[in-house]
């Protein structure tokens, strides 16, 4: 296709003190503003009664994720020291995938030095946002789980004495990289292939036709934020739990 | 037909999409089946039944999202 402008990596603009800024990097920004504007506006009017509708929507989202975590921790104290943690992944996760939808981002042009690229660009659509979110989110379940068990405790898991419980250590590990990987290339996989989708629908048909396929990416961006909340709140779960048993799900 | 380098280029991400696609197509139909048998059976439980599919859903998901990578690459990259 001649017309259609499809990159897998995100185009560099321009170039700030060695630091190359690329159209994700501007457009994650922007999310991170509003995601802080959002919370903001709605933890101020908290006191008072009535409640704007801003602080009572932002509430209901977090008791919902608040029953999920309870239902998965049974815990009441990890729940507060978690929830934290899980609804910033939701926020910033949610509108940054829906901020790819709106109309401007990805569609207007600027001139570089590279030649034409778009001004903004989805931050969840590069591979660069989801690796560091995927980091982040195993890293915070190691330290989750060194703070519950303590260090030893938690290394047992993966070294052991008995042969057995050596190999087992040595899956565990496979899998702890293999989770970073897995949410990198979930997330990214799911918005950039949505934003071809788009932009493809739109090459073939500009009229009417795209317009189911933006529900479609209305859904799959709540969905994933959700999946990601969800399965770093799993992880962290058996993380931190006591007993040795295998995740109800193995991770892919 | 020849087969050169420019046809398997063509064919090669069309073929790992569209292969890749099978197999989770066939477990998340699996694991949707098994979610509403369960609540057939059981409704008072549909929120945990709901979460705990949506979870493996995103695990098999997660598959198919592999072969759209490596489709990707080929054809971009």
């Amino acid at each position: 296709m001649a017309d259609v402008h499809i990159s897998l990596a995100a185009e560099p603009l321009t170039t700030i003190a060695s630091l190359t800024v690329t159209n994700a990097m501007v457009t994650g920004l922007v999310g991170s503003l509003v995601v802080l504007i959002i919370f903001f506006l709605a933890s101020r009017a908290l006191s008072v009664s009535p409640k704007s509708r801003l602080s009572q929507v932002i509430e209901s989202i977090t008791e919902l994720l608040q029953g999920m975590t309870e239902d998965i921790l049974h815990s009441p104290a990890k729940v507060v020291s978690l929830l934290p943690l899980l609804l910033t992944f939701f926020a910033f996760i949610l509108i940054n995938n829906w901020l790819g939808l709106i109309p401007g981002v990805g569609s207007i042009y600027v001139e570089t030095v590279h030649g034409k690229v778009p001004l903004f660009r989805a931050a969840t659509a590069d591979l660069n946002t989801t690796l560091a979110l995927a980091l982040i989110s195993v890293g915070m379940t190691q330290y989750w789980a060194i703070k519950e068990l303590g260090v030893v405790k938690h290394l047992k898991k993966y070294v052991s004495l008995n042969p057995i419980m050596l190999f087992v250590g040595f899956l565990e590990l496979v899998s702890e990289v293999s989770r970073v990987i897995s949410f990198t290339f979930r997330l990214f996989g799911n918005i950039f292939a949505g934003e071809v989708l788009l932009v493809v629908m739109t090459y073939l048909v500009p009229l009417l036709l795209p317009v189911p396929f933006y529900f479609l990416e209305v859904f799959v961006g709540l969905i994933q934020a959700l999946v990601f909340t969800l399965l770093t709140l799993v992880f962290i779960g058996v993380a931190t739990s006591e007993h040795e048993q295998a995740p109800a799900a193995e991770p892919a | 037909m020849a087969l050169d380098v420019e046809t398997v280029r063509l064919l090669a991400p069309a073929l790992a999409m569209g292969l890749g696609a099978i197999g989770p197509g066939i477990g998340i139909g699996l694991i949707g089946l098994g979610a509403l048998q369960a609540i057939g059976r059981n409704p008072e439980a549909t929120n945990k039944i709901q979460t705990a599919m949506i979870l493996m859903t995103a695990f098999a998901e997660a598959v198919a999202i592999y072969a759209l990578v490596i489709a990707l690459l080929v054809r971009f990259v």
